[in-house]
């Protein structure tokens, strides 16, 4: 597992399709390129909507962690 | 024999920037009247913004009403014009399910559930996609045709009035085009 520090924490538990993948897009721009923000969600659809979001942006999911009743994916801004 | 890579490139790239779907662009023909087609179309055209894509959104026909403001009224219609303005929903927020409408009861059903649900109204994606901007155009024809103005329509950013040819135009640059 690659070392990483986070830059930001977002709280997206609760919201539905698109409004992850939407708020994700809003955000990444607001830490630098190779920092990683941690996202929490309960949506079971963003475990294949956040990957599908990053190798189209051209940036990177570093881990994803299943906990009971929240999901968290690690993204990190690559451009 | 020699062969000039550079001038091979050249002329690859102006063939290939030509070409149809060249650009990460989505444009989306919105024909439909019913809430959740709106629903679905907002979703998948905020979706894509948020993946980088510009995304046009062409209204035509029954989804045209769902760009009247309510708040707006505009004097001076045709007869037929006024018919239209009465039977046709009043803007996004009166569009009803294409079906288990039930005379109203599913689409309330359902608007409650979205809300328990946590998903998005339509009033928040027309908000999100102004944010993302998002394009929309209102086609001119059917707003002739149904006597519909855009002194009525909601105060979007960038809307815009056009013919077929724009959105044709819009359509051949994109990679991907939608009909709902």
């Amino acid at each position: 597992m690659a070392e990483y520090t986070i830059a930001k924490t977002l709280d997206y538990k609760g919201l539905a399709c698109p409004m992850p993948v939407v708020k994700i897009s809003q955000q990444i721009g607001t830490v630098a390129v190779g920092d990683v923000i941690e996202v929490h969600t309960t949506d079971p659809g963003s475990l294949s909507d956040f990957p599908a979001w990053a190798k189209t942006m051209g940036h990177a999911i570093v881990e994803t962690k299943q906990e009971p009743g929240v999901i968290k994916i690690f993204v990190k801004r690559q451009k | 024999m020699s062969v000039d890579v550079d001038k091979a490139i050249a002329e690859l790239k102006v063939k290939v920037d030509g070409m149809p779907g060249a650009e990460n662009k989505l444009t989306m023909v919105v024909l439909s009247g019913s809430m959740d087609k709106h629903l679905a179309a907002m979703v998948i055209a905020t979706g894509a913004a948020a993946m980088g894509m510009k995304v046009v959104l062409f209204f035509t026909f029954w989804g045209l009403p769902a760009l009247r403001s309510p708040q707006k009224k505009v004097g001076g219609k045709s007869f037929m014009g006024k018919m239209f303005g009465m039977m046709l929903p009043k803007g996004r927020n009166k569009l009803t399910l294409s079906q288990m409408n039930m005379g109203g009861l599913g689409t309330a059903m359902m608007k409650g559930l979205m809300k328990k649900k946590n998903v998005a109204s339509l009033d928040e994606m027309y908000d999100v996609a102004a944010q993302l901007a998002v394009k929309i155009y209102a086609c001119q024809m059917s707003m002739d045709l149904m006597d519909i103005r855009k002194e009525e329509m909601i105060d979007y950013p960038g809307l815009e009035v056009c013919g077929v040819a724009t959105m044709l135009a819009h359509a051949k640059e994109s990679s991907i085009q939608f009909f709902i």
